[in-house]
C-alpha cells in the first residue's frame, strides 16, 4: 500500500500556491475590454426613492452606462431557496428582492444604481454624481417590536414584518407545555445569539462576460457553489438557460457560508455585460463587505428546560425571534428552522421538545448561513440552559449531561424533533475530554490563577450537529427548492492518472489533498496520481457545492461511487486480458491479479488498454474509463463531541482570557487528521470570536456602527490558546460509504457555550453568584457591568 | 481615494513652504490620513510628505537632560533608542499598533492628530514635555485642546518633542478589542517635584490630567493612594459599543493603580 492514503496526515498540496501568492482568485481574472462597476448604495436604512437623476453621472469621463432599478423591470427577483410553512400550514411571506432597489431602499448598503465605466476610479467618481432624492422612513431595527409594528413595514406589499411563525413539531406543543407546567423544576434563560459579519479574507468579486457570437454568458464569481448560482441566476433572475450560462468560481479565499448565496451583484454584472457587450467587473471594498455580505446568527431566544428531581430532562421549549434582514437571502429561511429546530434534542433524551421561531424582516442587510448555520444557535441555548439548570439544582454540569445522554446502545435514536441519529457515543467523547483537558488538575490551576489575582472558571458542554446535508426527498418535503445530492466524474487517463471533477467546491477545506487520498486507498496508487477539478460549471457535473460540512460525506461519497464503477469496469478489462472471469479479479496495491494465481496486470496496463483497445472485449464493453456518479444521502450525519474551556477573568477590568481549550470530537472515520485538526482549530477560533469579540451593531436608525475593523473585533492569534484537540473517538457514519461525518463547522458550533459557561463559572467562584448569564460577546465592559450588579 | 499631488521635501523649510499652498496637508506616517483618503472622507489637493526630512528624525539626549525626539521619528525607533533613557516612554512606543504601524507611524503625526485614543498624547502630557515646531515651543499642557484639536496653526510642523525624564514611570493600557487603540490608558510619571497622571481613550475631550490622582500620588506614591480615590466622574467619558462611560471612568482608576504598581 503506497503512503498517503486514507488516514495519512498529508500536508495540503494546495497550500503551496496559496502561500506563495500563486492562487488564482476572481479578482485576478481580467478580461479583454473589461469595464468596471461601482454600485450606488443607500446611506439610509429605510427610505422611499422619490427620484434618481443619472444624467450628470452619465456625462462623466469614461462612463459607459448608468443603471437603475428601472433597467431591471423585466428581470426576475433574487429567489429564496427554501419555502417555510408556518404553524398553520401557510407559506411564508416572500417579498420581491430586486437586483437594484426600486421604490424603496431597505438597508444601509442597498444598491439603487450602478455605474459602469472604463476604469474603477471613473466609475467611483460617477457613482458620487448620481443624484437621488430619498425620503427617509423610520428604520425597523428591533425585531421583537417589528413583529407587532403594522405601521412601519420593511415591505409594504406583504402587510407584515413577520415572515413566518413556525412551530416545530407543532404536534408537540401541548404535550411540551403540560410537561413544563407539571415539572419538579424549570430553568428559564433569555439570551441573544449575537449578529456576526463573516469577514472572509477575500471580499466578494464578480466578473460578467458575454459572447455575442453564440449568445453565451459567463460569470466568474467568489462562490461556494457555482452550479447553484447558475441555476438560481439563470432560471429565476435573468432567464438564461443553463447551456448558455457558465459560472466559474476559481480559488476562493474563504466563505464560511457567506459565499453560498446568490447575490444581486452577480446578476448585475452578468446582465450588464450582455447590455454593453463588454466584460463588467465588480470588486467589493472591505467597507462594502461589512455592509452587504449576508450576516450570520442574530437570534433573540427564551428557552425553558423542565427537569425532574434527579436532573433528568422532561421537556424543552424554545421561542426565538430570527432576523431575516431586509430581503430573504438564499438559505436564510432554513437556518432558524430546519437547521436549528432539528438540533434542539442535542445529545440528550428529552421526551418533549417544542420550538417556535418567528422570522422577522428588518432594515438591515440579509442574514443567512454562517459557519454552523442554525446549529450554533441551537447548541448555544441548549448547553447554556443545561449549565444554568445544573447550577440551580446543585448537580455537577458534567454529571447532569451524563444522566441525560442517549446511550450507545440506543442508536438509531429518533428524537422528538424529526431527525434520527444513526450512531454516536457521547459518554466516550466526554471521557476523552476529561482526559485531554486534564479536568482533574483544574483545582490546582484555579488556585494558581487566584494567586495571580485572577478568577479561573471551567466551562464544559457537548454538541451535536446534523451535517452532510441532505436527503433530497426529505428536504423537499420540508420546503427546499433544490436537491442536496452531490456529483463526481472520475476520468482515468490512458497512462493511469486520474482527474476527479467534483461538484463540491474547495475554499479552504483541502479537497485537493483529501479527495485523492480516498482514491489512492481504493485503487492502491499514490495520491499524486489524482488531481481534483472543481468550481467550473463547464467542466464539472451538476453539483450542489460546499457548505454544511457536506463535501466529504456527500461529495466524497459520489466520488467513491464513481470510482467503484471505474474499478468494476477495469476489472472486466483485466479479466479479458488475463483470460479469467471478472469475478476472479482482485485489485490491490494498483495490481489486478487473478485470484489464487500469480497472473497479474498493473493498473497502468489496464488503463492503457481502455484507451488503446487492441486486446479488448469491444463486443461487450465500451472503450474508455470515465464514470459519473450522483450520491444522495439517506440521512444527515451527526458529528458530536464534548468541549472544555478554561478562562481567567480579571476581576478589576472584566477582561476574559482563554487559558485553555480542549475538544474531543467524533467525526466518524478520518481521511486526513491534519486537515481535520485544522478545521477544528479554525472553527474554535471563530467560536471564541463570537463568544468574546465579534458583534455587528446597528443603531436605532439602522446605521452599522461596527462597519470596519476599527469597531468589529476579529479574533487574532493572541486571543486564542494552543488548542488540545482529539478525534480518536470514532463511531463511523452508518449510511455513507466512507463512514465519515464532516468536521467543518463543529468547532464554531461547540465552542461558544464552553467559553460562556467558563466565564459564568469563574464569576460564581469569585462570589458573583447573581450572574446567571451575559450576552455575547463577553467584552470586558459587559463582564465588568455584570459583576457590579447584585 | 481622490487624485492629489504629492511633494516630498527634504528640509523643514521646504515643507513649510509647500504647506502654504491652498488645500495642502502634511503627511506623517499616514495611519490616520491614508485610510481617510481611501474612504474618500478627505480630499486634500496636495500632500506634503514629511518622511524624507532627515533633520526631524532621531532620538538624542539634550544638553538640559531632556530626551529629544524628532517629530518624524517612528515608534519603532523610539521603542529601540529611548529605552536606555526613558524606559516608560520607550515601552509606550513599543505597544502602539503592530510592527507595520510602528515602522511607519511617527510621534509628530500622532501628536498633531491628537486622536482621543492615541497613546503618545498620554506620555507627552504626563511627562510635561515641550512640543517644538518650525515656529515655536509649546508646553504639552497648552498643546492638547480636545479631541483631534491642538494648538498647532495651519501648516505648522512638529520638529521635535523634548521630554523631561521622570524618576519612575509606567504606561498601563487596556485595549479596545477591535482597533487595539487604548480603551482607556494611563501614563503615570513621578518627578522629584510631583507626579503627573495623563489619561487617554476615556474622555470626550481627549487626553487629560487626573488632578485628584496627581495630588494623592504626589504625597504618597503607592497603589493604596489610588485605591483610596473615587473613580473620576463618568460624565464626559466616551460611551460606545466597547464600553460605557461608567466603565471607562472605572478603568481610569484601575489603570492608574496598575501604572503606579509597575512604575520603574
Amino acid at each position: 500500500m503506497p503512503d498517503g492514503g486514507i488516514g495519512a496526515p498529508t500536508k495540503r498540496r494546495e497550500d503551496l500556491r496559496f502561500l506563495t501568492g500563486k492562487g488564482r482568485y476572481t479578482d485576478d481574472i481580467n478580461l479583454r475590454g473589461q469595464s468596471y462597476c461601482v454600485f450606488v448604495r443607500s446611506q439610509v436604512a429605510h427610505g422611499r426613492i422619490v427620484s434618481i437623476d443619472t444624467s450628470k453621472a452619465a456625462a462623466m469621463p469614461g462612463v459607459i452606462q448608468v443603471f437603475t432599478g428601472d433597467d431591471f423591470a423585466e428581470v426576475g427577483s433574487i429567489p429564496c431557496g427554501w419555502q417555510i410553512h408556518d404553524r398553520k400550514g401557510e407559506p411564508m411571506l416572500e417579498p420581491a428582492h430586486p437586483v437594484l432597489a426600486r421604490g424603496k431602499v431597505r438597508y444601509v448598503g442597498d444598491a439603487y444604481a450602478a455605474v459602469v465605466a472604463e476604469t474603477e476610479a471613473q466609475a467611483r467618481d460617477a457613482a458620487e454624481a448620481v443624484e437621488a432624492e430619498i425620503e427617509e422612513l423610520p428604520a425597523v431595527i428591533d425585531m421583537v417590536k417589528a413583529v407587532s409594528d403594522k405601521s412601519n413595514l420593511v415591505h409594504d406589499e406583504i402587510g407584515s414584518n413577520l415572515c413566518y411563525d413556525w412551530g416545530f413539531v407543532e404536534e408537540n406543543r401541548e404535550a411540551t407545555a403540560k410537561a413544563i407546567d407539571e415539572a419538579y423544576h424549570v430553568t428559564t434563560l433569555e439570551l441573544v445569539n449575537n449578529r456576526l459579519i463573516p469577514n472572509a479574507m477575500e471580499p466578494r468579486v464578480a466578473v460578467g462576460d458575454y459572447d455575442e457570437t453564440n449568445d453565451h454568458s459567463t460569470l466568474h464569481t467568489t462562490s461556494q457553489n457555482p452550479h447553484v448560482i447558475r441555476l438560481l441566476m439563470g432560471a429565476f433572475v435573468l432567464g438564461i438557460p443553463e447551456h448558455k450560462l457558465r459560472v466559474v468560481a476559481p480559488d476562493v479565499g474563504g466563505g464560511f457560508g457567506s459565499k453560498i448565496f446568490h447575490y444581486a451583484e452577480e446578476a448585475f454584472v452578468t446582465f450588464a455585460a450582455k447590455q454593453i457587450k463588454r466584460p463588467v467587473k465588480w470588486t467589493s471594498t472591505r467597507s462594502e463587505a461589512f455592509m452587504t455580505d449576508a450576516h450570520g446568527r442574530d437570534h433573540v431566544t427564551k428557552i425553558e428546560l423542565a427537569l425532574d428531581n434527579e436532573g433528568h430532562f422532561l421537556a424543552l421549549r424554545t421561542n426565538t425571534y430570527a432576523n431575516m434582514g431586509a430581503y430573504l437571502s438564499t438559505f436564510s429561511t432554513s437556518v432558524p428552522t430546519y437547521l436549528h429546530g432539528t438540533l434542539m434534542a442535542g445529545n440528550y433524551k428529552t421526551p418533549h421538545i417544542y420550538v417556535n421561531v418567528k422570522a422577522v424582516f428588518t432594515n438591515t442587510v440579509p442574514v443567512d448561513a454562517y459557519r454552523g448555520a442554525g446549529r450554533p444557535e441551537a447548541t448555544f441555548q441548549l448547553e447554556r440552559v443545561i449549565d444554568k439548570a445544573a447550577r440551580e439544582m446543585g448537580i455537577d454540569p458534567i454529571e447532569i449531561r451524563r444522566r441525560n445522554f442517549i446511550q450507545p446502545d440506543e442508536f438509531p435514536y429518533q428524537t422528538p424533533v424529526a431527525v434520527s441519529y444513526d450512531t454516536g457515543n457521547y459518554q466516550a467523547t466526554m471521557d476523552k475530554l476529561i482526559e485531554i483537558a486534564d479536568l482533574d488538575g483544574f483545582e490546582e490551576r484555579r488556585a494558581a490563577s487566584a494567586a495571580r489575582g485572577k478568577l479561573r472558571g471551567l466551562g464544559v458542554n457537548c454538541y451535536i450537529e446534523a451535517c452532510g446535508i441532505a436527503p433530497s426527498n426529505l428536504v423537499g418535503q420540508l420546503g427546499a427548492r433544490a436537491g442536496l445530492y452531490e456529483s463526481a466524474t472520475v476520468r482515468v487517463n490512458a497512462t493511469g492518472g486520474l482527474v476527479v471533477m467534483t461538484g463540491s467546491h474547495s475554499h479552504g477545506q483541502g479537497h485537493e489533498t483529501a479527495f485523492p487520498q480516498v482514491i489512492a486507498s481504493m485503487i492502491g496508487i499514490d495520491p499524486s496520481m489524482v488531481e481534483i477539478v472543481h468550481g467550473d460549471t463547464a467542466n464539472t457535473p451538476m453539483g450542489m457545492g460546499t457548505y454544511g460540512s457536506r463535501s466529504l460525506a456527500v461529495g466524497g461519497s459520489a466520488m467513491v461511487k464513481a470510482t467503484e464503477k471505474i474499478i468494476a469496469k477495469a476489472k472486466k478489462i483485466a479479466a479479458h486480458i488475463l483470460e479469467a472471469s471478472d469475478q476472479d479479479i482482485e485489485l490491490k496495491d494498483g495490481m489486478f491479479t487473478v485470484k489464487g494465481t500469480d497472473k497479474s496486470k498493473a493498473w497502468g496496463d489496464i488503463t492503457l488498454a481502455a484507451y488503446v483497445p487492441h486486446n479488448y472485449p469491444l463486443e461487450s464493453l465500451e472503450p474508455g474509463l470515465e464514470e459519473t456518479a450522483f450520491y444522495d444521502p439517506s440521512n444527515f450525519t451527526y458529528p458530536a463531541g464534548a468541549y472544555a474551556c478554561e478562562v481567567e477573568v480579571d476581576p478589576e477590568t472584566g477582561q476574559v482570557e482563554i487559558a485553555s481549550f480542549a475538544a474531543a470530537d467524533d467525526f466518524g472515520n478520518i481521511i486526513n487528521p491534519l486537515i481535520v485538526s485544522g478545521q477544528v482549530h479554525g472553527g474554535i477560533g471563530q467560536g471564541i470570536g463570537q463568544a468574546l469579540l465579534e458583534q455587528a451593531v446597528y443603531d436605532d436608525n439602522g446605521q452599522l456602527l461596527s462597519g470596519s475593523y476599527m469597531d468589529y473585533a476579529m479574533p487574532r492569534a493572541s486571543d486564542v490558546p494552543s488548542y488540545v484537540v482529539d478525534h480518536s473517538c470514532q463511531t463511523p457514519c452508518t449510511h455513507n460509504p466512507l463512514g465519515v461525518k464532516g468536521c467543518g463547522e463543529a468547532g464554531a458550533i461547540g465552542s461558544p457555550p464552553a467559553v460562556v459557561n467558563a466565564v459564568i463559572d469563574a464569576l460564581h467562584r469569585g462570589g458573583h453568584t447573581h450572574v446567571s448569564h451575559i450576552n455575547m460577546p463577553l467584552s470586558p465592559s459587559r463582564v465588568w457591568a455584570a459583576m457590579q450588579k447584585s | 481615494m481622490y487624485a492629489f499631488e504629492i511633494e516630498t521635501p527634504s528640509t523643514v523649510q521646504d515643507a513649510v513652504a509647500a504647506l502654504k499652498s491652498e488645500g495642502a496637508q502634511a503627511l506623517g506616517g499616514g495611519h490616520t490620513l491614508i485610510p481617510t483618503l481611501k474612504s474618500r472622507l478627505a480630499a486634500p489637493e496636495k500632500l506634503v510628505a514629511l518622511s524624507g526630512i532627515d533633520e526631524i528624525k532621531g532620538v538624542r539626549m539634550g544638553d538640559d537632560s531632556r530626551l529629544c525626539i524628532g517629530g518624524g521619528t517612528t515608534h519603532a525607533t523610539v521603542a529601540a533608542e529611548a529605552a536606555g533613557h526613558y524606559p516608560g516612554l520607550a515601552r509606550l512606543a513599543s505597544l502602539i499598533g503592530d510592527p507595520a504601524v510602528r515602522n511607519r507611524g511617527t510621534i509628530g503625526g500622532s501628536l498633531a492628530n491628537n486622536d482621543p485614543s492615541a497613546c503618545y498624547p498620554a506620555g507627552t502630557l504626563a511627562s510635561g514635555a515641550t512640543i517644538v515646531t518650525n515656529a515655536r515651543e509649546i508646553a504639552a499642557d497648552d498643546f492638547f485642546q480636545g479631541m483631534f484639536t491642538t494648538a498647532l496653526d495651519e501648516g505648522e510642523i512638529i520638529t521635535e518633542v523634548k521630554f523631561p525624564i521622570p524618576e519612575k514611570s509606567f504606561y498601563a493600557k487596556m485595549l479596545q478589542p477591535a482597533s487595539r487603540f487604548p480603551l482607556t490608558a494611563v501614563f503615570v510619571a513621578k518627578f522629584a517635584d510631583g507626579v503627573r497622571v495623563a489619561v487617554t481613550g476615556a474622555s470626550e475631550s481627549g487626553v487629560f490630567r487626573w488632578a485628584e490622582a496627581e495630588a494623592a500620588l504626589s504625597s504618597d506614591f503607592s497603589k493604596a493612594a489610588v485605591d483610596a480615590l473615587s473613580a473620576p466622574p463618568a460624565d464626559g467619558m466616551i460611551g460606545d459599543i466597547h464600553g460605557t462611560p461608567e466603565y471607562r471612568a472605572h478603568l481610569v482608576k484601575v489603570m492608574t493603580g496598575r501604572a503606579v504598581e509597575n512604575a520603574a
